[in-house]
C-alpha cells in the first residue's frame, strides 16, 4: 500500500483561491504547497516570464527528469532475479481451454468478470455486448450498441449493471434485470461523454461511479446516477488505451497507460498525477495493478511487459523474449501475483513467472489477435477474448 | 457533461504504430539469404514457371532453427510473416496461414511490405482494381466489386485520372516478359489481399480505430505542456521512496503467502469448478455459509484487507468487535465508505447521519480520534464533499489495521473459527462422473437476488442499530399509561 498516497491531504482551502476542493500535493521553489487544479492549470498556462523561453523551459525539464532518474537510483540497492533466487522454480502448469464461447459475429474486443465468479460480459466490433454464464454457456442478455467497436465493457460489482461504449465517445449503463425478455436499451443511461473514442472503462468499488480512459487522452471520474463529472485527469498527450484501480484498501488511485508510450498512476480525490513512468519503446495497450497494490505490470506494443514497483518508483522486471516479436495486447495477473498471463497478436497467450522473468507456458488456440485476457475474481480461470469471434475459458 | 481538452482534436486519422516491423524486415532479410536462408526451387504453376518457391514445411523449419522455439511457436510466428503480407500463399490466396506442409508460397517484394510511413490509400486501391477491370471485363470477385463501386462513387471526382492511371499501368504490364508479369500480378494480388482483406480473411494489417497522434513524427511539445512536466518533475522527486530490497522482499513474501492460494499454482478444494463441472466450491464459499472453508480462515489472516474484503470476514470480525464493544470505528469505516462511493446527490444526508452518529460531541456511536483531525472534519462538513472524511477515515482504518487486527487474529471468536473451518476433501471423479457433470452444471444463484437479499438484509441492521429517540419511546409509553 502507497502510505504516502493514503496520508496526503487532497482537500481543503486552496493554498492560493482559499476554496475548499480537491487539493494537488506540489512543490513552489522547493516548498509544499496545496493547490486546487484549476489554480495548478493557471499557473502551467501563464504566459512566458521575463527570461524564460521555450528552450530554458525545456533544459530544465530535461534536468530535473535526470534528477529523478538519480533519485531512483540512489535506492537500486538489489534486481529482481537477485531477490528471486531464493524461490523455488515452478512446476509445469497444465492449462486447457474448458469452455469456447461463440455467439458474437464479429471481433471480441473486450471482456470483463462478475464478481460471482462465474458470468462474464463481452463486447464486439458489431456493436454487440453479451452477458454470458460462462459456466452453463448460457447467453443471458444481449444489446446491441448504436455504434460499432465497443471497445470497453465493464461489470457492476453487484452484479447488477453493465457499462459499455467504444466509438460513439460515451460510456453508457445498462441495468441488468432477471426478466429475458425485457429490452434493456430501454433503460440504458448515458453517463461519460468525452471528445474522441473510449477506451476502457471501470466501475469504482460501487456502481455508483464509473471510470473511463479515451483516445481524446483524458481520464475521467463519473457519478452514474447524476452523468456529473467528478474529477478529470490530464497528462497524457496522446490516447488512453487502457486503466485499472488499485485494489488496495485505500482504493484512492489508479494506473491508465495510452499512446505516449508512459503510464501514469493518478490520485482519485485530487486528478493529480502522482507517478509516471515512460520506458517503454510503443504504445502501452493494457496495465494491470499486482494483488497487493504495490506494482503493476504493462503489455506494450513493442513486444515486452515490464513490471513497474510502485513503492520504489521504478520499472523492475522486464518480460521478453526475442522469439517474442508481436505486440502485446493484454495482461494480467493469477490470484498470488505469481503468475503474468499476457494476450499478444501472434494469437498466442504467454505465461510468465514473474518473480523470475522466464516464460513458464504457451497457451494456442485462437485463431487471430488475442484482444484481452482476464483473470476470475477468485483466480480459478483465465477468460481470453480474440479477434476470431470466440472467448475462450482456460483453467 | 462533455469533458473539454486544451489540445486540439486534431481528427483521428493515424494507423496505430506497429513496433514489430523493424524486426520482421530485418527477420525476412535473413530468410532470403541466399546461403544460410530458407532454399527455394523452381515450380509449374499453370502454364508458366515461377522461380524462388518455397514451402511452408521449410520456412517453418527455418523460423524454428533461428528463433531456438517450439513447432507450434514457430508456425504461429510463420503464420503472422503470411498475415503480414511478407510471405504469401501461392494457391489458396486468401487463406493467410502457413501451413506445415507443401504448400507453396513466395516472398514479397520490398516494395510491397507494410510500411508504417505509407498507408495503402483508397486512390491507389481503385486504380488497380480498375486496372483488373481493364485486362478482364467482369472478373472482379464479388467483394472487390462492392469495393469497387463503392469508391467509384466517393472518388468520382477523380475517376478519370484514375483510369488514366490505371491504362498507363496496364500498357507497362504487356510490355513485360510473360513470367514476370505473372509474379508481378501474384504480388500485388496478394498485397490487396492484406491491405484489403475479403470477408472470413485474417490479415494482420487490420487493426481497429485510428489514433490521435502520428507515430512517424516526433512531437513538439509547448511550453505550458513543459511546466507541467516540470511541476510533475518536482513533487515526484520529493516523494519519499523506498529502497528495492525491502519494496521487493514485499512483493516475494506477498507472492510466498498467497502460493497455495492460488488456484492455478495449487490445486483448490474439493475442485476447480471449471475443471470438473462442479460448482461445490463456489456454494461452500459464498458469503453467509455457516461455515466458511479452512483455506478461507487462513486468508483472513494475511493482512487486514483480506478480511474486510470478504465480506463474510467482515461479518466474524464484526462478532469480535461487538464482543469488545468497540464496534463504531469498523462502522464509521463503512459509513465513510459508501459516502466516498455513493451517489453525488446523496452526499448532504449521508454527511448529516455521520455526524450525528459519530462525531457530534455525545453521539451514540462516538469515535475517538484525535482533536485536530475532529477539528478538520467538522469544519469540512459544513460544506460536505465525498472525500471531507477522509482524514478520519484514515485515522481510524490506521488504528483497526494496527491494533483492533492483530487482537482480533489471537481472539476466541478468530481461534474458535479457525477450528469449525471446514476442510472438503478433494473430489475424484471417474471420466462417466465427469460426464455426468457436464450434462448437470448447477446455475448457482442469480446474483441480482443476492444483491436484493442483501439490501434487505442492510435495512434490517440500519433499523436495528438506528439510534434510539428517547423522547418518542417516553411518549409512547405515556400514551400507553
Amino acid at each position: 500500500m502507497c502510505d504516502q498516497t493514503f496520508m496526503a491531504i487532497t482537500f481543503g482551502p486552496c493554498g492560493s483561491c482559499s476554496k475548499a476542493s480537491p487539493l494537488m500535493n506540489i512543490y513552489v521553489k522547493n516548498e509544499a504547497i496545496n493547490y486546487c487544479s484549476f489554480c495548478v492549470e493557471m499557473m502551467a498556462c501563464q504566459g512566458l516570464q521575463k527570461g524564460e523561453s521555450l528552450a530554458s523551459l525545456k533544459k530544465e525539464s530535461d534536468s530535473l527528469k535526470k534528477k529523478l532518474e538519480e533519485e531512483r537510483a540512489k535506492l537500486h540497492d538489489v534486481e529482481l532475479h537477485q531477490v528471486a533466487e531464493k524461490v523455488e522454480v515452478l512446476s509445469a502448469l497444465s492449462i486447457k481451454t474448458r469452455r469456447t464461447l461463440k455467439g458474437h459475429g464479429n471481433k471480441v474486443l473486450c471482456v470483463d468478470w462478475c464478481k460471482d465468479k462465474r458470468r462474464l460480459v463481452s463486447s464486439s466490433q458489431d456493436g454487440r455486448v453479451i452477458v454470458w454464464d460462462g459456466f452453463t454457456l448460457n447467453k443471458e442478455h444481449a444489446v446491441t450498441m448504436p455504434c460499432t467497436w465497443v471497445m470497453a465493457c465493464a461489470y457492476a460489482p453487484s452484479g447488477c449493471a453493465i457499462a459499455c461504449g467504444g466509438l460513439d465517445n460515451k460510456c453508457s449503463v445498462y441495468p441488468l434485470s432477471l426478466d429475458k425478455n425485457e429490452n434493456l436499451a430501454a433503460k440504458k443511461k448515458s453517463v461519460a461523454m468525452h471528445t474522441n473514442y473510449l477506451s476502457a472503462c471501470s466501475f469504482t468499488n460501487s456502481d455508483m461511479q464509473l471510470l473511463t480512459s479515451s483516445g481524446d487522452g483524458t481520464c475521467a471520474l463519473w457519478d452514474v446516477e447524476s452523468a456529473q463529472l467528478l474529477q478529470s485527469f490530464h497528462a497524457h498527450t496522446a490516447d488512453v488505451l487502457t486503466l485499472d484501480l488499485a485494489p488496495s484498501e485505500t482504493g484512492n488511485t489508479f494506473v491508465s497507460g495510452g499512446c505516449d508510450k508512459k503510464a501514469n498512476v493518478w490520485d482519485m480525490r485530487s486528478g493529480q498525477n502522482i507517478q509516471s513512468f515512460e520506458t517503454h519503446d510503443s504504445d502501452i495497450n493494457s496495465v494491470k495493478y499486482y494483488p497487493s497494490g504495490d506494482a503493476f505490470a504493462s503489455g506494450s506494443d513493442d513486444a515486452t511487459c515490464r513490471l513497474f514497483d510502485l513503492r520504489a518508483d521504478r520499472e523492475v522486471a522486464i518480460y521478453q523474449k526475442d522469439s517474442i516479436i508481436f505486440g502485446a495486447s493484454s495482461v494480467d495477473f493469477s490470484q498470488s501475483g505469481r503468475l503474468l498471463f499476457t494476450g499478444y497478436n501472434d494469437y498466442t497467450i504467454n505465461i510468465w513467472d514473474v518473480l523470475k522473468g522466464t516464460r513458464v507456458s504457451v497457451l494456442f488456440g485462437h485463431e487471430n489477435r488475442v484482444s484481452s485476457v482476464r483473470v476470475s475474481p477468485d483466480g480459478t480461470a483465465l477468460c481470453s477474448a480474440s479477434w476470431d469471434n470466440t472467448l475462450r475459458i482456460w483453467a | 457533461m462533455t469533458i473539454r481538452t486544451a489540445r486540439p482534436d486534431r481528427g483521428q486519422h493515424y494507423r496505430p504504430r506497429m513496433h514489430c516491423l523493424k524486426k520482421l524486415e530485418t527477420f525476412v532479410v535473413e530468410m532470403q539469404d541466399p546461403k544460410s536462408g530458407v532454399k527455394g526451387s523452381e515450380q509449374k504453376l499453370n502454364v508458366t514457371t515461377i522461380p524462388h518457391v518455397i514451402t511452408g514445411k521449410d520456412v517453418i523449419a527455418w523460423v524454428m532453427n533461428k528463433l531456438k522455439n517450439t513447432q507450434e511457436e514457430a508456425e504461429a510466428v510463420a503464420t503472422m510473416l503470411v498475415a503480414y503480407g511478407y510471405i504469401y500463399p501461392l494457391q489458396n490466396h486468401k487463406k493467410l496461414v502457413m501451413c506445415n506442409d507443401a504448400t507453396l508460397y513466395r516472398f514479397q517484394t520490398p516494395y510491397f511490405w507494410p510500411a508504417e510511413k505509407w498507408v495503402a490509400e483508397d486512390t491507389d486501391y481503385a486504380i488497380y482494381l480498375a486496372k483488373r477491370n481493364i485486362r478482364k471485363k467482369g472478373m472482379l470477385e464479388a467483394y472487390e466489386q462492392v469495393h469497387y463501386n463503392h469508391l467509384h462513387e466517393w472518388l468520382n471526382h477523380k475517376w478519370d485520372f484514375i483510369v488514366m492511371q490505371a491504362t498507363e499501368q496496364y500498357k507497362a504490364g504487356k510490355e513485360r516478359k510473360k513470367p514476370d508479369r505473372v509474379v508481378f500480378e501474384c504480388q500485388e494480388r496478394a498485397y490487396w489481399i492484406v491491405n484489403r482483406p475479403p470477408r472470413r480473411t485474417h490479415s494482420a494489417m487490420d487493426s481497429g480505430p485510428d489514433r490521435l497522434i502520428d507515430p512517424t513524427v516526433d512531437e513538439k511539445i509547448s511550453f505550458d505542456q513543459y511546466r507541467r512536466m516540470n511541476i510533475f518533475y518536482q513533487q515526484a522527486i520529493m516523494r519519499s521512496k523506498v529502497k528495492s530490497s525491502v519494496s521487493l522482499g514485499a512483493l516475494v513474501k506477498f507472492m510466498t503467502t498467497h502460493k497455495n492460494h492460488d488456484p492455478f499454482l495449487a490445486p483448490c478444494l474439493p475442485s476447480n469448478p471449471w475443471q470438473t463441472d462442479n460448482d461445490t466450491y463456489w456454494t461452500l464459499n459464498m458469503r453467509r455459509v455457516d461455515v466458511p472453508t479452512r483455506m478461507r480462515v487462513e486468508r483472513w489472516s494475511f493482512s487486514f484487507f483480506e478480511l474486510l474484503s470478504d465480506l463474510g470476514g467482515r461479518d466474524d470480525f464484526k462478532l469480535f468487535l461487538k464482543k469488545e464493544f468497540s464496534g463504531e470505528n469498523l462502522a464509521f469505516w463503512e459509513a465513510a465508505e459508501e459516502m466516498k462511493w455513493g451517489t453525488a446527490s446523496s452526499m448532504s444526508s449521508k454527511a448529516e447521519t455521520i455526524f450525528k452518529t459519530f462525531l457530534a460531541p455525545g453521539a451514540p456511536r462516538w469515535i475517538n480520534i484525535d482533536g485536530r483531525t475532529m477539528g478538520l472534519t467538522v469544519k469540512g462538513l459544513e460544506h460536505p464533499h465525498r472525500y471531507v472524511l477522509d482524514a478520519a477515515q484514515t485515522h481510524v482504518f490506521l488504528l483497526m489495521k494496527k491494533d483492533t487486527f492483530f487482537r482480533y487474529l489471537k481472539s476466541p471468536v478468530y481461534k474458535d473459527m479457525q477450528k469449525k473451518a471446514l476442510n472438503p476433501e478433494p473430489h475424484n471423479f471417474s471420466a462417466a462422473q465427469l460426464e455426468q457433470n457436464t450434462r448437470s452444471r448447477g446455475l448457482g444463484i442469480h446474483p441480482i437476488i443476492l444483491w436484493q437479499q442483501e439490501e434487505e438484509e442492510r435495512a434490517k441492521v440500519a433499523l436495528a442499530s438506528a439510534p434510539v429517540d428517547i423522547k418518542a419511546m417516553m411518549s409512547k409509553v405515556d400514551r400507553k399509561k
